[in-house]
């Protein structure tokens, strides 16, 4: 019996591990300071093999995806109300990422299968957690679309397919941008290997995002000291108020 | 040049804000009024998300505020007396609003409600100036005409808890100040303006205040009720930007010192048609807005990490 579980064990991971991802990030780390306009990652690997590449398989291929932190969200649908387009009704969203890209070799439905995307949650609407919202409004699925609609339009939610360069099965390469309307946390980039539609290895890693410098001193002010906050904003707009007056007196003089 | 907001997390470009900033100056030099009913919407249909807007454009009112009231002090033209009772008034009207805000923010109706406000009383007030300046311009042009007055000041003598107000040489009592007061600091509170827009002509037709001191009396209580307002938004949403208001600041003083010099050239019936134009221009942007189909019909709220 133990011997069976050896050899099966000596028969399968061999074939599981049969080929590995080695992954590099240009950068694991982005600073948000004043002047921040948005950063490109170069998210890059190779494909380690012992053994050459199996025959009789399908083409590799690769995906990568880069996830900011996820928070619940509450997504609202105008209705015209005695005339007037206001918020009528809601649904909320258990979790949703700030930021969300995918990038592939090739057109997602051709290289990944709907089990696999289920299992890893790859595509987007893998990822927005949203259990039970089906009691809340009627056509909660909408709602849904409409989040990810709205995130796309600004710049939060990318699918690159096809924007992963892979050379000789070996070397793969991707750039993703990250916008200017950037969240602090921790983005979560993912690397997989595919074939046949059929995730074969995968690795994760992790760029920290962070505001710096004067970003940082303000939000944290404002988060930790609001009334000193709030005061300082005063002596702030006071200050300069009486700085214009005081000036416009030298210019007339 | 790009310029990332630390509190409403997201990236302006800085001379647009700068610019912004200029031209509300500009027209606050011009008109006396603070300059918030442009700014807030303003800051909206740039992206900034409207708790932010309106938290920090009560902000950037304080700065102008406090200029103008420095220039109107040299001119004699603030009544103390009459500022303390509209801000005791103003306190407590802003307690309430920024009270109402945050039930309104939970509800998800804020934005309909500060656009509502917008629309009622832009609109209301605008229209009533436009009449009023329209009809005064065309007085000027054929003298002898009958004057028309509101005989609201004679119900308000038979009012009690009388006071002296000196410098307005007036001696009323201290209800509709209180109540006037605590309007607008309703109102600042709600739609981040400073409420000059609504305080200016209640001072002049309902408290028949005289003209020379209402925009510096205004003014004076303006600093008080938007700085209170500040702190508690800065207390209860933390969501004034700081940046965003230094920036503002920075382009509406100069713009302001400019505008106070055009402002200078044209007659005051000139500039309360003009005021009234944009005040007008203003909320009927913003009915539209509540009136045509949106392109998108959801909305994401909420906590970003």
């Amino acid at each position: 019996m133990i011997r069976l579980v050896l050899l099966l064990l000596v028969l399968a991971v061999p074939a599981a591990a049969q080929e590995q991802i080695v992954a590099g990030l240009s950068q694991n780390r982005v600073s948000i300071t004043a002047d921040f306009e948005g950063s490109e990652i170069l998210i890059y690997g190779a494909v380690k093999r012992d053994t050459p590449p199996p025959a009789g398989q399908g083409p590799l291929e690769v995906i990568v995806t880069v996830q900011g932190p996820s928070s619940p969200v509450t997504v609202r649908r105008k209705d015209r109300v005695a005339g007037i387009w206001l918020n009528n009704a809601q649904v909320r969203v258990d979790s949703a990422p700030s930021f969300y890209a995918v990038a592939t070799t090739g057109p997602l439905t051709h290289i990944l299968s709907d089990t696999e995307n289920l299992r890893h949650g790859i595509t987007i609407e893998r990822v927005i957690r949203a259990v039970g919202i089906t009691d809340e409004a009627d056509q909660a699925g909408d709602f849904l679309v409409g989040l990810q609609r709205v995130r796309t339009q600004e710049g939060r939610y990318r699918v690159l397919q096809g924007k992963v360069e892979l050379t000789e099965e070996t070397l793969f390469r991707t750039d993703i941008e990250l916008p200017a309307n950037l969240t602090e946390g921790e983005y979560k980039v993912r690397l997989f290997l595919l074939r046949d539609k059929r995730v074969i290895a995968h690795q994760e890693r992790v760029i920290g995002v962070r505001k710096e410098g004067l970003e940082r001193w303000i939000f944290n002010l404002a988060q930790e000291e609001p009334l000193l906050y709030g005061l300082l904003s005063l002596v702030l707009a006071a200050v300069s108020g009486w700085g214009a007056s005081a000036a416009f007196r030298l210019v007339r003089a | 040049m790009q310029l990332y907001l630390p509190i409403a997390e997201v990236s302006v470009n800085a001379f647009l804000i700068l610019g912004l900033g200029g031209i509300v100056g500009f027209l606050s030099g011009m008109f006396g009024v603070g300059g918030g009913f442009l700014i807030t919407p303003l800051l909206f249909f740039i992206g900034v998300p409207p708790a932010v807007a309106v938290a920090t454009g009560a902000n950037q009112v304080v700065a102008s505020s406090v200029s103008g009231v420095l220039a109107q002090l040299r001119r004699k033209g603030v009544d103390f007396t009459m500022g303390w009772v509209l801000l005791v008034g103003g306190i407590v009207g802003s307690g309430i609003g920024v009270w109402v805000f945050r039930l309104m923010t939970r509800a998800g109706q804020v934005d309909l409600f500060v656009q509502l406000s917008y629309v009622i009383f832009l609109g209301l007030i605008g229209a009533m100036m436009f009449q009023e300046s329209l009809r005064s311009l065309l007085r000027a042009r054929k003298p002898g005409a009958p004057v028309r007055r509101a005989n609201v000041q004679s119900s308000l003598q038979r009012l009690h808890f009388k006071m002296k107000f000196r410098a307005s040489g007036l001696y009323i009592s201290v209800i509709p100040p209180l109540l006037i007061g605590a309007a607008v600091g309703f109102l600042a509170a709600i739609m981040g303006v400073g409420g000059g827009f609504i305080m200016v002509p209640a001072m002049i037709y309902l408290l028949g205040m005289p003209t020379k001191v209402v925009i510096g009396t205004s003014l004076f209580q303006i600093i008080f009720v938007t700085a209170f307002t500040t702190v508690m938004h800065a207390v209860t949403s933390q969501t004034v930007d700081m940046l965003l208001a230094l920036v503002l600041i920075l382009g509406g003083v100069v713009g302001a010192q400019i505008g106070a010099r055009v402002g200078v050239k044209l007659k005051a019936e000139q500039l309360r048609i003009l005021l009234s134009l944009l005040v007008l221009a203003v909320s009927i942007r913003i009915a539209v807005d509540l009136l045509v189909k949106p392109s998108e019909l959801y909305s994401v709220a909420g906590a970003l990490p």
